[in-house]
């Protein structure tokens, strides 16, 4: 049943009168209202203590003279002046005596361990995997075979400087040569055969020519029993660990074409005491010498 | 009252009611829009920075076509974190000659503001080929056929004159040699080599980023990739605390 509203006559109607429908003018919530006043008086309040009105000469910088880039700035020099003590620390000692140290040293708390284990899951992992166990073309830093050398101070170099980087004047560098633009289908196939003998991998035959023909083309870096040389990265032939795969038709493209894997240096991107950490920690994965 | 009560007209006439609303809306836009245009800290001059050259322009568009911003970002905001798993945060002018800008909104993916140099060339083609096999738990879709597929460059030249139309600083000679340009980009040792470098910058990377003899689309995306965030030399570069 439809009822007929009553008109209450202490409040007032804005005057409209829409077929005898009429409309109460009631005042809005006190709270409500305040609460209103409350944002203009802080929005006024906000936009002289910050940056706020745009105008040609740029933005006005607002009284507490706050900006981002000096927030961030901010945040990034007060955890670096925590960590201060650490990092001089680190920076200071010899690299293979920042392990054992008092102030930064061990693995459970040390600060030097823990900061290259973050380093590594953040800018190593990609490549070398979460684990540091590699994969094909990126080599596994858990074993102690080793491509540029397994102490402290030569992954310190490598991290530091990078393999085959162009845009770093002290990288490690060398270039393996294609061997499918001066040897024979032939040639290269005794040669594969070869090399697959040298590491006893099933059935792979040592032949005369073969054995002539890495002396002449692949004894230079990789040593004439074919234990390789880390000065020119060449790696060890002799054993079972191999970058690219050790099957005939991996090892006959790696002689074709050659390999030469690159590693970003890492210098212009993490401090000194960031590497000196990623040396640390990587030297401690089980390789290290 | 006065004009106050003579809002009855504005209610009663719903085209009158629609025009006073644009107005009072174009208001609200034109404040927050008209300052971009003249404002300095929108259009800050940073040193290093350089149109794309025509091969990574092309593969910005392979970028764009497969929709890599739907998943990574290219915005280091300024905040400590990001800070230190990206590098510096990005500034308005690395993306001032980007139409569209690729800031993306989402990170399923890493941010891709600085990747450039960051990976060998090798791990992009492993990662795009395939990238479980480098990240396992990576969950990004396979990008192979990028390397079996040739990268069409008639249009290159029409490309960079609708980026000179909006604003991207491409001169006429740098249109007339796109082609070549885009080429030489391929390999170091060519011709067209100092074109390139005058035309552009002495710091362009050049040299045959998928490792096959072809110029494929995987050339062009990495080509890209490899300059992302790298024009900028931040050794030398003095941030306006202001800004």
């Amino acid at each position: 049943m439809a009822r007929k509203p009553v008109k209450k006559p202490e409040v007032e109607t804005t005057g409209h009168s829409w077929d005898g429908i009429e409309e109460y003018n009631n005042p809005l919530p006190r709270w409500w209202l305040w609460t209103t006043y409350l944002t203009i008086i802080w929005g006024i309040g906000y936009a002289i203590a910050y940056p706020a009105i745009p105008l040609p000469g740029g933005a006005t910088p607002g009284l507490l003279g706050y900006s981002s880039r000096g927030e961030v700035a901010a945040d990034i020099a007060a955890v670096e002046a925590q960590n201060a003590p650490l990092t001089a620390r680190i920076n200071e000692l010899e690299l293979a005596a920042i392990s054992t140290d008092d102030l930064v040293g061990g693995e459970a708390d040390g600060f030097a361990y823990n900061g290259g284990r973050a380093v590594f899951q953040t800018f190593c992992a990609q490549c070398h995997g979460a684990g540091a166990n590699g994969a094909k073309g990126y080599p596994s830093l858990i074993d102690d075979d080793w491509l540029w050398g397994g102490s402290i101070e030569d992954i310190y170099t490598t991290v530091n400087h990078g393999i085959r980087y162009e845009t770093d004047l002290d990288t490690r560098t060398s270039q393996m040569p294609a061997f499918g633009e001066f040897l024979n289908k032939e040639e290269i196939s005794g040669l594969v055969q070869y090399v697959g003998s040298l590491s006893g991998i099933n059935g792979a035959v040592e032949t005369e020519d073969g054995k002539n023909l890495f002396l002449d083309n692949c004894a230079a870096c990789h040593a004439d029993d074919g234990t390789g040389d880390r000065f020119v990265g060449a790696p060890n032939l002799t054993d079972a660990i191999w970058l690219y795969g050790s099957d005939e038709e991996t090892l006959t493209e790696t002689v074709t074409y050659a390999r030469f894997g690159v590693m970003p240096a890492w210098s212009g991107r993490l401090s000194e005491s960031q590497i000196r950490q990623a040396a640390v920690y990587i030297h401690s994965l089980g390789g290290g010498e | 009252m006065g004009i106050l009560d003579k809002h009855g007209v504005i209610e009663r006439n719903a085209t009158l009611l629609m025009v006073l609303s644009l107005v009072v809306v174009s208001i609200g836009g034109l404040v927050e829009i008209v300052p971009l245009f003249y404002l300095q800290n929108t259009i800050e001059d940073v040193e290093g920075m350089r149109p794309y050259t025509p091969l990574e322009l092309a593969g910005r568009d392979i970028y764009v076509r497969e929709g890599c911003y739907v998943c990574h970002s290219q915005m280091i905001r300024p905040m400590r974190d990001e800070v230190e798993r990206y590098g510096h945060y990005s500034l308005a002018a690395e993306s001032q000659y980007d139409h569209p800008f690729q800031w993306g909104s989402k990170r399923t993916g890493p941010d891709l503001a600085r990747v450039g140099g960051r990976y060998s060339d090798e791990w992009h083609v492993d990662h795009l080929s395939d990238p479980r096999s480098v990240v396992p738990e990576s969950i990004m879709p396979e990008y192979a056929f990028l390397k079996r597929t040739k990268l069409n460059i008639e249009f290159v030249e029409d490309r960079l004159i609708a980026d000179a139309m909006v604003g991207v600083p491409y001169t006429e000679v740098m249109i007339a040699s796109a082609k070549e340009d885009l080429l030489a980009q391929l390999d170091p040792y060519s011709d067209g080599i100092d074109s390139l470098y005058a035309n552009y910058d002495e710091r362009v990377v050049a040299r045959n980023f998928d490792g096959q003899p072809e110029l494929t689309e995987m050339d062009a995306l990495i080509a890209y990739l490899q300059v992302l965030g790298t024009m900028v030399d931040f050794s030398t570069f003095e941030p306006d605390a202001s800004r």
